[in-house]
């Protein structure tokens, strides 16, 4: 696995270049509430781009602007150099495809049926090639079948083609909901928190399907709250704070940026030194010169607290990962992240030799990483 | 359960402590005999006299042969019988039980007993007096109650059930007892899984779904020509329990199976069967009733694309129809409509159909942009605009084009290709009346209607249909125009009811506003059409045409009901939502969710049949 994806970045990174996701300006007013303030952001082709922010930032409604469920009040949304028509399946249609925040799958339709209605807008077939059944009819149906089962095979539900999709299991939803939204054969697909509710196996999955997303030629831009899965995923990172955008950038910068610390722990009372006892006071042993930004997460979504708490959180915390998925795992998030950031990538080349430890002697000490994920 | 079954000399069942009767006294084989025996001597009784007098309706007074009731008392004796054999484990009678023989039987003899008692109990309220009961009339009687005691001694698993908590108010224990007693009755009635179909030659299979077709046909025409109260509310008892004993017999899913297998050809058959039906007819009085119930399950299949397929709440179809009924009916050529056109009957179709997809359009365009119940209130308004305004338009305070509510009267029978709809023809033998006749035009029509349904059900249109049906805001970001696709659904809806209106107007000789009301007790209306989707199963095909033949021969045939018809009918919608509310036919959707681990993906692709 730690393969595939350090590959995966090597053959991506030449085809960053053309723009496919231009939004300028854009603000969404409901009301007197202005929910998005003026908001540009670019995705190129060939990248991974993360949104984040705190609840309520404003994140969604961006995505909604993005895809056409609302109007923008002002601004513009170009894909490819056109601007986007102001409708949800027009911009399907042009080669945006989103999944949800909370699933919306077809929950009484199969698997296969699901997909095949992502296939919609990439079949010409109307009613009456329907009811008549026109020459090419049973061809573009199946050609459509075969593409739809050529992505279940990708995310690895070939198996469940004639299963209901109500019956699947969370994780496998998730899967689908994305497997949807690629049917439709887009540029650009919006994930709007792929691993909400996911524990770190499946968060780890997640990470290589958006890769693996990423280097079918499919421009990513996704919203989520762990920021480790951010932060080894994106290649640029917006932050988003109560409808404006914060700052763009590298994981480093975002990282290091006082203003995202601000805007996810509050202002700090003293000076740099000791950002934020408050949240970080259930971990107790806190090395002092530990920069904030990775307390964020544990703050946002507690259940995350033991992923992000990598760089400074004594062995047994960094252990929580490394107990439910296969060792090999906990160097190839350490090796994503040394390609992003040079600060860190010293920090963990310190810390790496002292993490391959525990993480060989993992079951002498299963009841901390327990207590880390409960 | 199926081990008792198929070893039924072994009184104790794999858990003796908890398998026990619903009636616990009886030892598991004595009672196995009981029903085999009661089973038997209800047949027996069938051919001796009930009754000594022929006052009561089939004449029940014959030794050797059964009439009127005593026919169905044989059918579910028969049916004891053979299940009672079967749980024996005679050679030969096995596989009449594919699912376990026990919950079979015992429905089998709750049927027995139900129309031996019906019927008994009806002859001696007709004639005042159980002492108007022939020995044999006892005989049944006896017969069939210690045939449904045996059964009901049958062993079963019992449920694992709560303790009642001591602490609860009265009130709650006696819920939490009701509630535990009823699993234990359920769990009486529970089967086991259906054996797999042993594998056949498909001729052989094709043979099969000929009989099972041939015993439909038989059982509907049977149904359609009972000729009093009593024989059809016989037929009731009979069809329904006898039905629910075939279910849990495990015959009905293997017949699923095998109709699954070859759907083309089962369709095909049923048409064939349902055309053979003026055949088994003497005289045009029960055509009469296959036609009113044909353009019935006709709209109301047209229905099901709008409301199961697409999810439109539409309560005011029926509008549909009365539109391509009217519109056929000013150009047939009748002497009130004030056009003096006479257009062959294709061009009526036409004009027909396309004057009800141009309503559907005018009324869909405006309400399909919104999302929610405005559709359904648009709709139930246009349902009252129709009737009011074709009330309305008769010359005084309005134009004179629908003349009121006189109707448009004295439509000419259609003549297509020379043959006259209206005159009796001789086809081998068989005499073929003006019904009759309008009945093949009417299966014609309904053939296309199923052409449309499935094949619009099955193709990009009828997935988006259910997407926007599923989750609209989803369906969207699908690339799915849903305004587009909505008023496409809806169109279709229309026309299809409009086609069906053009073949009503010339069965019925006269179009009158009053035809067409939202609710009535005379179907076709809008309230029938909806229930006939909703109690068949919304989304199959085969569930509104099941809909339609019951909701318009119930009211047909007790006319004793006559005012309290419609609440009778209320209750029967509530209970079936309560308790099944996938409708009588379950949706393959439906149907999947209990079915998840077969491994069946070929035939499941397939709308249901």
């Amino acid at each position: 696995m730690t393969t595939t994806t350090q590959s995966a970045d090597a053959t991506s990174a030449p085809a960053v270049g053309e723009t496919v996701l231009d939004a300028r300006g854009v603000t969404m007013r409901f009301g007197g509430l202005t929910a998005v303030r003026d908001v540009n952001l670019t995705v190129n082709s060939g990248e991974i781009v993360g949104l984040i922010g705190p609840n309520g930032a404003g994140k969604t409604t961006f995505f909604n602007c993005l895809t056409g469920l609302y109007v923008p009040t002002e601004g513009e949304v170009r894909y490819k150099g056109q601007v986007l028509p102001p409708t949800s399946y027009k911009v399907t249609n042009a080669g945006i495809a989103r999944t949800f925040q909370n699933i919306r799958l077809f929950h009484n339709m199969t698997v296969l049926e699901n997909v095949l209605v992502g296939r919609h807008t990439r079949m010409k077939q109307g009613l009456w090639a329907a009811l008549l059944r026109l020459p090419g009819f049973k061809k573009t149906e199946a050609e459509a079948e075969q593409r739809a089962m050529e992505l279940l095979e990708f995310i690895g539900l070939q198996d469940k083609a004639q299963h209901l999709a109500k019956n699947l299991p969370y994780g496998e939803q998730r899967k689908l909901e994305i497997a949807r939204a690629l049917a439709s054969d887009p540029g650009l697909i919006l994930l709007d928190e792929p691993t909400a509710g996911m524990n770190p196996q499946e968060t780890r999955a997640a990470e290589e399907l958006i890769f693996k997303i990423r280097d079918m030629g499919v421009a990513v831009l996704v919203i989520e709250h762990d920021m480790r899965f951010i932060f080894n995923l994106c290649d640029r990172v917006a932050v988003l704070v109560q409808g404006q955008k914060l700052i763009e950038g590298d994981s480093a910068t975002v990282q290091g940026d006082e203003r995202v610390i601000a805007a996810y722990l509050g202002e700090p009372v003293e000076s740099e030194a000791a950002p934020a006892p408050a949240p970080a006071a259930e971990e107790a042993p806190e090395t002092p010169e530990a920069d904030g930004t990775d307390e964020a997460p544990a703050d946002e979504a507690p259940s995350d607290d033991a992923p992000a708490d990598e760089d400074e959180a004594p062995a047994a915390e960094a252990e929580a990962p490394a107990d439910e998925a296969p060792a090999d795992e906990a160097p190839s998030d350490e090796a994503s992240d040394a390609d992003e950031s040079s600060e860190d990538a010293a920090e963990e080349t310190d810390e790496a030799p002292s993490e391959d430890t525990p993480s060989e002697d993992t079951k002498h000490d299963p009841a901390s990483g327990k207590e880390n994920d409960a | 359960m199926t081990t008792i079954s198929e070893n039924s000399t072994a009184p104790a069942a794999p858990e003796p402590a908890v398998a026990t009767g619903l009636i616990g006294f009886v030892p598991v084989g004595i009672a196995r005999a009981l029903t085999l025996g009661g089973g038997i001597l209800s047949v027996a009784s069938c051919f001796t006299a009930w009754t000594w007098t022929p006052r009561f309706p089939g004449d029940l007074t014959f030794y050797g042969s059964p009439g009127g009731l005593q026919m169905q008392v044989l059918v579910t004796g028969l049916l004891t019988t053979l299940f009672a054999l079967s749980s024996y484990g005679v050679k030969g009678t096995r596989w009449l039980t594919p699912a376990g023989g026990d919950a079979a039987l015992k429905l089998a003899a709750l049927a027995n007993f139900a129309i031996a008692w019906f019927t008994v109990g009806a002859i001696s309220v007709t004639l005042g007096g159980p002492v108007n009961l022939e020995p044999g009339g006892a005989i049944v009687a006896l017969a069939s109650l210690l045939a449904l005691l045996g059964a009901l001694a049958l062993p079963f698993e019992r449920p694992k059930v709560l303790p009642v908590d001591p602490e609860d108010t009265g009130w709650d224990q006696f819920k939490h007892r009701a509630g535990n007693g009823w699993d234990s009755f359920k769990a009486a009635f529970a089967t086991a899984p259906v054996r797999r179909l042993p594998s056949m030659h498909s001729s052989v299979e094709i043979l099969i779904i000929t009989g099972i077709l041939a015993v439909a046909l038989g059982v509907f025409t049977y149904g359609i020509g009972t000729e009093y109260d009593e024989l059809f509310l016989g037929f009731l008892i009979t069809a329904g329990l006898g039905f629910a004993a075939v279910n849990k017999s495990g015959l009905m899913q293997q017949a699923a199976q095998l109709t699954k297998k070859h759907q083309n050809l089962s369709i095909a058959g049923a048409f064939t069967a349902a055309a053979l039906f003026p055949f088994t007819q003497t005289d045009d009085q029960y055509a009469t009733l296959g036609v009113y119930i044909l353009i019935f399950a006709t709209v109301a299949l047209g229905l099901n694309i709008v409301v199961g397929l697409a999810g439109l709440l539409d309560l005011g179809y029926v509008a549909f129809l009365g539109v391509g009924a009217y519109a056929a009916a000013l150009v047939s050529g009748a002497p009130t409509s004030p056009f003096g056109v006479h257009l062959p009957f294709w061009a009526a179709i036409l004009v027909g159909a396309g004057a009800s997809l141009v309503f559907g359009v005018l009324i869909g365009a405006p309400t399909l942009r919104l999302r929610g119940d405005y559709l359904a209130i648009v709709t139930l308004g246009f349902g009252e605009i129709f009737r009011i305004a074709v009330m309305n338009t008769d010359g005084t305070s309005g134009p004179d084009i629908t003349n009121g509510s006189n109707g448009i009267a004295s439509i000419p029978n259609l003549n297509i290709l020379g043959f006259d709809f209206g005159a009796e023809h001789v086809i081998a033998g068989f005499t073929i009346g003006r019904f009759a006749n309008y009945f093949f035009l009417m299966l014609l029509i309904m053939a296309v209607v199923v052409l449309v349904f499935r094949r619009s059900g099955n193709s990009r249109i009828g997935r988006a249909w259910v997407a926007i049906r599923e989750d609209e805001t989803a369906a969207l970001a699908m690339g799915i125009n849903g305004f587009r696709v909505k008023l496409i659904a809806f169109a279709l809806g229309a026309s299809l009811a409009g086609l069906a209106g053009t073949v009503q107007a010339h069965v019925t000789y006269t179009v009158t506003p009053e035809q067409y009301l939202f609710a009535g007790p005379i179907p076709p209306n809008s309230a029938f059409l909806l229930a006939a989707v909703v109690l068949g199963g919304m989304g199959t095909m085969s569930g509104p045409l099941v809909g339609a033949s019951l909701l318009f021969l119930i009211p047909n045939k007790l006319q004793f009901m006559g005012e309290y018809q419609l609440l009778a009918f209320g209750v029967a919608l509530i209970l079936l939502m309560r308790f099944r509310p996938e409708g009588m036919i379950a949706n393959r959707r439906n149907q999947l969710e209990f079915h998840e681990k077969d491994e069946t993906p070929a035939t499941l692709a397939k709308a249901g049949a």
